[in-house]
């Protein structure tokens, strides 16, 4: 179980995370949707270890993991797997080396039985054959593939996905979302994807969580979600440019102008006609 | 009116101070880790080994290149005082002490810093910027242990050597300069060569070198982990860790030189 409390956390004077306490129980997957720069990549790499709070908790079956430095901070993080954004493939390794990078740093595993294991966990991602290409020569969907199966190498409890759907096409975003499923249907794995694909979203997740300025306004289940008589979720899951979310967006009434001109006195008058 | 004309360059001054004070205690933290880091085991046979090419043997062709024009243009700008006082045969002993005690390790450290300082930067810097980073961390892996360590070892064992070499070849630079232009007798360029060259000065270079490979390495490392903000920031990230590793050079090199005259005297 993982159990955020008061969570909070700014850059310089823009506060990203303002007391944000949020549970995630064992076993099952929290997608946290929220607008793009929202803090939610914040708020996964808290969870990790990888960002220290200004304030709060993230207690992870007992352990904070916000108090925690050094070497106890590794043993933990050895129980966690995460899927970067860009899959984060270490360029200058191969696919097998990169897949079996913490068998190999941590254990004592043989070298047969860590490539092995490489090929079983490029198996689950549905990849045969790739362990000798570099990063470079895999498209993107086979990146975030190679990432998922270096994530679960170890056979992690917990796994954070950080916009798992994202610079991938639609059908290689609907393998991962099953890949998603199906690593916590056959793993029992506690999963936490972070995500602005609604589609995504509803597919993979038990319960969502929305994240917005700071904190989390929402949680439930998908259909909860989906019935939600909050207009800030109902704007975002709809994704509509009207509504209570006008942070970084256009003046819609400059936008409604502006679509109402004419073509042609939108240029110059000056400008020699062509 | 009068308190702001002052407040703002102070303010100013404040700022650009504690900027180098983080600099600095950055600097510090990561040269000690890398330097704590190198007594632990196991040790990265494979990657020093991969770094020591990358730094060495890349950097051999070009380091030789320069050395070799460098000490021809000394010989030939010593050649002009000494011919006035009709003493060219010490071009020789001019020419191999100022190779071997400043130009030989400040120019290879030079080099090294241009070319391998900037490519460590770029790389670390696409690591940060592409989250490469974060991913070790996340996989329980010590970044300054995996990617820091390799290449100060390497760096410290390729400089010093490369400094030697470029000690050579810059003397025979002088020395094609001193027999075939000069018409001084090889032998005799040779023992002039020598006659003046103790143990002294070659140690004082070598641990020149030795500190300057740390610079380098350190610096360079440094900027690629600072690196923020998608390719501007790798570029950014580069020129920094040449300019940054320059002044260094020159100021340790600067340091060592007069402690080197008072203690020797």
């Amino acid at each position: 179980m993982i159990e955020i409390a008061g969570l909070t956390k700014s850059f310089n004077s823009h506060q990203v995370l303002d007391r944000l306490s949020l549970t995630v129980k064992t076993g099952e997957t929290l997608v946290v949707i929220g607008r793009s720069g929202c803090g939610k990549s914040v708020l996964l790499k808290h969870i990790i270890g990888l960002m220290k709070p200004q304030e709060g908790s993230i207690i992870i079956d007992g352990i904070d993991v916000t108090k925690l430095s050094g070497r106890a901070l590794d043993v933990l993080r050895k129980r966690f797997g995460m899927l970067f954004q860009g899959a984060a493939l270490f360029d200058s390794l191969t696919v097998w080396e990169n897949v079996g990078f913490a068998l190999h740093e941590h254990t004592s595993t043989e070298e047969a039985a860590i490539r092995e294991r490489v090929r079983e966990c490029l198996a689950l991602v549905g990849l045969e054959g790739v362990e000798e290409l570099m990063p470079s020569e895999l498209s993107g969907g086979m990146r975030k593939r190679v990432g998922l199966a270096r994530a679960i190498a170890m056979n992690p409890d917990i796994i954070l996905y950080d916009e798992p759907t994202t610079g991938v096409d639609p059908i290689m975003g609907d393998v991962i979302n099953d890949l998603i499923i199906g690593l916590r249907d056959r793993m029992r794995v506690t999963s936490v994807v972070v995500t602005h694909d609604m589609a995504s979203a509803y597919k993979v997740a038990d319960r969502i969580a929305m994240l917005y300025n700071g904190g989390i306004v929402e949680v439930g289940s998908p259909e909860e979600i989906r019935q939600s008589r909050n207009p800030v979720v109902q704007q975002f899951i709809q994704g509509k440019a009207a509504g209570p979310i006008q942070e970084g967006l256009p003046d819609r009434r400059i936008l409604s102008r502006w679509r109402k001109l004419p073509w042609k006195s939108q240029r110059n008058p000056e400008e020699p006609e062509v | 009116m009068k308190v702001s004309r002052i407040a703002v360059p102070v303010a100013v001054a404040g700022a650009w101070m504690v900027e180098l004070l983080e600099y600095a205690g950055h600097l510090g933290l990561l040269l000690v880790q890398s330097v704590g880091g190198c007594f632990l085991r196991p040790l990265r046979v494979k990657s020093i080994g991969y770094e020591l090419l990358k730094i060495g043997a890349q950097s051999w062709f070009i380091v030789s290149l320069s050395l070799l024009f460098v000490g021809m243009v000394l010989a030939f700008q010593s050649a002009y005082q000494m011919k006035r006082l009709a003493a060219e045969i010490y071009i020789a002993s001019l020419v191999s002490l100022s190779v071997v005690r400043e130009i030989g390790p400040v120019i290879t450290a030079l080099i090294v810093a241009g070319r391998v300082g900037s490519a460590i930067a770029a790389e670390l810097g696409t690591m940060k910027v592409t989250e490469q980073i974060d991913a070790l961390v996340t996989l329980a892996t010590d970044p300054v242990r995996y990617l820091v360590v390799p290449r100060l070892l390497a760096a410290v064992v390729a400089l010093p050597l490369l400094t030697l070499w470029a000690d050579a070849v810059g003397i025979l630079g002088g020395m094609l300069v001193g027999t075939m232009k000069l018409s001084i007798l090889p032998s005799l360029y040779w023992k002039m060569t020598t006659l003046p060259l103790v143990f002294k000065d070659l140690g004082s270079g070598l641990l020149k070198s030795l500190v300057f490979a740390v610079i380098i390495c350190v610096v360079s490392c440094l900027e690629g982990f600072r690196t923020e903000g998608g390719a501007e920031g790798v570029g950014r990230a580069t020129t920094k860790a040449v300019v940054s590793s320059f002044i260094l050079i020159i100021a340790a090199d600067c340091f060592f030189t007069a402690l080197f005259y008072f203690v020797g005297r």
